[in-house]
């Protein structure tokens, strides 16, 4: 690329830059006057959370971190109440039109939280922001108009799929298309209206979630969907380190089975969990809020320099 | 061999035999999901579309396309003939396969024709190629020269917006990829 097309390209984000990190800053006060504690953990780890379908960049015999959730939840055990952090996660080959490989996500953690506590506080959040970037209560992404006055939409997944695609959630589990029904029938409906929060996801895709104690075929997790973009996703923290250990044993063995790397088990955050008390944390990603928040089409017209620029 | 990960638009892949095109593409992952490539392909023979979805588990192989120079000799009931100047041997294009090429193509002009396994899909001309003006407006000697354009005929009956001073029996320089004229040729 001539310098010259590069100054003009870069030039043209100022607007949004500008308005990304007039959303960062609300997002900071939002948490302050909550009284959160901002932290910041390592992002480069021994042992990053064994997850079927996430795949960490190595650094040396360690790894960038994928979230931080293994860190922060290491302070929950310990007797932090809340505390958030804004950091840079890395996953690798994620690009696409939603998807960065190096991308910034906020997460929050909160003891004696639970999905429902989350569910009004990811309400309260944006809207704060959305009053603090244009004092509004709707925001306008690609022509939709988004009411942010709460309480949005609820649906259990299982609703979703008998509400907007073909076949039930237990058939698509069963013919496994429950990713391909996720993404090219149900995720493309949440757009106009209000925002919605998806729940009672099957406890399989919920690798960190607490099983519902009625329902224990399913997790007490939950999906923020904005403007058609998927924007957080929320869980009951497992307490269980049998269950953990478990799970990522599962994950380790479908790893191994499909060639892929296989990350040793998180030992300290394992044992920290006989200390967890109930709890309940939320990962958000801050390009796509920043994409609703400046009506970009592509999270590469929110970050100064995407990789293919470098 | 490609692997899902790979994929991108214009990249050509064979499924079933059949050698496709990827005319659009989009990465999505839904949350804790795996990822998932989705893709609108165009078979390269038959010209249909459809879309697909694939996991990063799928593999393809490469569209097994190999480019030949060929000559284009003449056009007979909407068949178009090509000769292989080192072993002599034509095939024959459809005007659908030659498609806009048509316009710009005159006899014994040299194109790359792309085959599939022995069978012809389509035609690349050079970028550029040298037309005659067979039909024009008179212009006016005196007239100054502006950015104006005229409609003129060249010798392959395709019409093209021109220069007022470019005059009958001229030749002129056209980009085969736009179909817009370039420059005057002095002869």
């Amino acid at each position: 690329m001539e310098s010259i097309d590069e100054s003009w390209q870069l030039a043209k984000k100022q607007g949004a830059l500008r308005r990304r990190a007039m959303m960062i800053r609300a997002i900071r006060r939002f948490f302050c006057e909550r009284d959160y504690l901002e932290v910041e953990t390592p992002v480069r780890i021994p042992a990053p959370a064994p997850e079927e379908h996430i795949d960490a960049v190595p650094s040396g015999a360690w790894f960038l971190q994928t979230s931080p959730e293994l860190c922060m939840k290491r302070l929950v055990a310990a007797g932090y109440l809340r505390i958030f952090q804004i950091s840079k996660c890395f996953r690798a080959g994620e690009r696409g039109r939603l998807h960065l490989p190096e991308f910034t996500m906020l997460e929050w953690y909160c003891r004696e939280g639970n999905c429902e506590t989350l569910m009004q506080e990811c309400e309260d959040l944006i809207l704060w922001v959305a009053q603090a970037l244009d004092g509004a209560d709707v925001l306008v992404y690609q022509g939709m108009t988004i009411t942010l006055k709460p309480p949005w939409e609820r649906i259990a997944v299982s609703d979703a799929f008998a509400r907007y695609a073909p076949l039930s959630m237990q058939e698509a589990l069963d013919k496994d298309c429950f990713d391909e029904i996720m993404a090219c029938e149900i995720e493309p409906s949440f757009g106009d209206g209000r925002p919605v929060f998806l729940y009672d996801f099957p406890v399989a895709r919920g690798a960190l979630a607490r099983a519902k104690k009625l329902d224990p075929d399913l997790a007490e997790r939950f999906e923020l969907y904005m403007g058609g973009l998927e924007l957080a996703n929320a869980f009951s923290e497992l307490t269980d380190e049998k269950e953990q250990r478990s799970r990522f044993g599962k994950a380790q063995h479908i790893r191994r089975a499909a060639g892929k790397a296989v990350y040793p088990m998180p030992e300290p955050f394992l044992s920290s969990l006989r200390h967890m008390p109930e709890s309940a944390g939320i990962a958000l990603g801050v390009d796509r809020l920043a994409m609703l928040f400046t009506d970009s089409a592509s999270i590469d017209g929110i970050v100064a320099l995407p990789p293919e620029m470098l | 061999m490609y692997q899902a990960s790979d994929l991108k638009k214009n990249l050509r892949i064979k499924m079933d035999n059949e050698p496709f095109i990827i005319t659009e593409f989009n990465f999505v992952k839904p949350g804790k999901g795996q990822a998932l490539y989705r893709c609108k392909l165009k078979n390269m023979i038959t010209g249909s579309q459809f879309e697909r979805t694939f996991r990063s588990a799928d593999n393809f192989e490469s569209a097994d396309l190999q480019e030949k120079k060929m000559q284009y000799l003449y056009q007979e009931e909407g068949k178009y003939c090509f000769m292989d100047n080192v072993s002599f041997e034509q095939v024959f294009l459809t005007a659908e396969q030659v498609g806009d090429a048509k316009n710009f193509m005159i006899d014994n002009i040299e194109a790359s024709v792309l085959f599939f396994e022995d069978r012809p899909l389509g035609i690349t001309l050079p970028n550029f190629v040298d037309l005659v003006v067979t039909e024009a407006d008179p212009w006016a000697k005196g007239d100054s020269v502006t950015g104006n354009t005229k409609p003129v005929t060249v010798q392959t009956g395709y019409m093209i917006l021109v220069p007022t001073f470019i005059e009958e029996g001229e030749k002129i320089r056209v980009d085969t990829r736009t179909g817009e004229y370039l420059t005057r040729v002095k002869q």
